[in-house]
């Protein structure tokens, strides 16, 4: 009986830690969603339920009062497509430019191209505040201040690098003798890349471009120094908060999270191909 | 492999050509050194350089601004605060995520969730849980911890306006810090952790003794960049505390959105410059692997 007793503590006392792990998961899991949660919730409450108290804890009377609210306020719909419109700009102007220098520093082993890629992760360093307010005079010399090209290259400034440095890793990741293999079989060096390096590439490319989205539509220092009238939704949420109501403030925090939180479902699989390299 | 008597077409001499990968950097040079480089210059220029005389007048200006005090005083204890708080909490995440237990990949799964979310957007998010008709409150009233609303947010305590701004800077940043760290991690080989095991080490022996002296080049780069981007926090300032607390970086901004003197913002955002790396460079310093460790 006693020996019983005595295995059935060690049992316990082994299994403890564990247990220990399981509910220091659960609690930092629980400090993760149930913001997501509420907000959600708060989003999708009728317009008048926002100002109730105490408020609603289970998704009860949904309704989209608050959502319609928000994109019927003056200006908002205009911005969201403006948005849409400079995180394409910013899309195709960044890969377009940086994805041949990912595949340069991936393939070629060539003189300086450790001092490209240590520039290029230099850059991060340097914030995106200081960046703006030099930008904002040349562009108003330049006659593009207020536009969505002008926020879209500044978008591009910053979404370069992450850009050369994503696509090198997943450059990286496909095997160089592939390639080699195509143009020992009569591919040229071009074809080689588009037939063979290009498709094997191409989900960690389509990753490395979501996230570049979501890099310009989640920036608002620049965005709101660099337009007046025609500002991004981000821009135009900053600028309308003071006074603005809760429902404002509620359904356009759902609003500008809910593509990122989406993306990063989307793109879970394809993270640390592409940070893989960026963080060592 | 023959070349004779090939014809030299346009695709094999690009084969063989040795300025191809620097003709494919070329663009992203050239774009980094117009809208990166040269702005980076033009706002040391327009920080110190003031109707063709060389100054220090903005830097004066910023100086006896009235809310320069406090914005340099906040943004630093802002520093202080979210960065050693978020270095163990995205520890103890990457540390689970990276434990031999079932469901590993989905509470992976729902720690990287606020990875891309936007400060305005957490901003916002913290805002609807701590405003006094919000969720923090209608919890704390359900389960009998207050009997009327307390005002979280009040303008007036400071403490409480770091705080919200500290929690909600936490729930949305950790992500990108546990995934540096749980790059590291698995570069380091279970067999290490599990030898210290053997030899009696307990949890938090191995952790101070194998893992953490392991993933130090993690965590350099990890405080490195969290250090850099705790010095720009501006949206989430704006979103959670209107006008009662003030950064640099919403100072700069306010200066060019709204005072419309780009010189006194350039000298706000050299100093948010300056004091980053500043502060990241001794922060890597101070985790630099001693030369003796480097011969191993």
């Amino acid at each position: 009986m006693r020996g019983w007793g005595l295995r059935f503590l060690h049992g316990v006392a082994r299994r403890l830690p564990k247990a220990l792990v399981y509910f220091v998961a659960i609690v930092l899991s629980f400090w993760v969603l149930a913001p997501l949660y509420v907000i959600t919730l708060a989003a999708f409450s009728s317009g008048d339920d926002v100002y109730d108290y105490p408020k609603q804890l289970l998704p009860k009377d949904l309704s989209t009062g608050t959502i319609r609210f928000f994109l019927d306020f003056p200006g908002m719909t205009d911005a969201f497509w403006r948005s849409v419109i400079v995180a394409a700009l910013t899309l195709a102007l960044s890969l377009g430019i940086g994805t041949p220098a990912g595949y340069a520093l991936a393939r070629f082993a060539f003189r300086g191209a450790d001092t490209v890629r240590l520039s290029v992760v230099a850059t991060r360093a340097f914030p995106i505040v200081i960046l703006s307010i030099p930008l904002a005079v040349i562009f108003i010399r330049w006659g593009i201040d207020d536009s969505v090209q002008g926020v879209a290259i500044a978008h591009t400034a910053l979404a370069l690098p992450f850009v050369v440095l994503t696509t090198a890793s997943v450059f990286a990741g496909v095997p160089a003798e592939l390639e080699e293999a195509a143009m020992t079989l009569g591919c040229s060096r071009a074809s080689a890349f588009a037939r063979v390096a290009l498709p094997l590439a191409l989900p960690g490319l389509a990753a490395s471009a979501i996230f570049v989205f979501i890099i310009s539509w989640n920036e608002v220092f620049a965005a709101s120094l660099l337009t007046l009238q025609n500002r991004t939704l981000p821009a135009a949420v900053l600028s309308t908060l003071e006074g603005a109501p809760l429902n404002f403030r509620f359904a356009g925090g759902f609003f500008l999270l809910a593509p990122s939180v989406l993306v990063i479902l989307i793109i879970r699989r394809y993270l640390f191909t592409m940070w893989g390299r960026v963080v060592r | 492999m023959s070349t004779v008597a090939q014809p030299a077409t346009l695709g094999r001499r690009l084969r063989r050509w040795e300025g191809l990968p620097y003709a494919l950097i070329l663009p992203t040079v050239a774009y980094l050194g117009l809208f990166f480089a040269w702005p980076m210059v033009q706002a040391f220029e327009l920080a110190f350089h003031v109707d063709g005389t060389w100054t220090v007048a903005p830097f004066r200006t910023m100086y006896h601004d009235v809310n320069f005090h406090q914005a340099l005083t906040f943004t630093l204890l802002l520093v202080a605060v979210i960065v050693p708080i978020q270095f163990v909490l995205a520890l103890g995440m990457a540390l689970i995520v990276n434990a031999k237990i079932r469901g590993r990949g989905l509470f992976l799964a729902i720690f990287i969730l606020p990875l891309a979310i936007s400060d305005l957007a957490a901003g916002l998010v913290w805002q609807s849980i701590l405003t006094e008709r919000g969720y923090l409150n209608t919890v704390l009233e359900k389960i009998g911890l207050i009997d009327q609303e307390y005002i979280w947010l009040d303008p007036t305590k400071s403490n409480h306006l770091l705080v919200a701004v500290v929690v909600s800077e936490l729930w949305r940043s950790t992500a990108f810090v546990m995934v540096i760290f749980l790059a590291g991690l698995q570069g380091i080989p279970h067999e290490y952790t599990e030898a210290a095991e053997v030899f009696g080490a307990g949890f938090f022996q191995r952790v101070r003794q194998v893992i953490l002296p392991l993933l130090k080049p993690s965590i350099q780069v990890a405080l490195l960049f969290r250090i850099i981007f705790a010095f720009e926090a501006f949206a989430v300032i704006i979103a959670i505390t209107g006008r009662a607390k003030t950064t640099l970086a919403t100072e700069a901004w306010r200066w060019q959105a709204e005072s419309f003197d780009s010189h006194v913002a350039a000298a706000y955002s050299s100093l948010i410059l300056i004091l980053s790396l500043l502060f990241a460079g001794v922060v890597v310093w101070l985790l630099r692997t001693p030369r003796e460790q480097m011969l191993r």
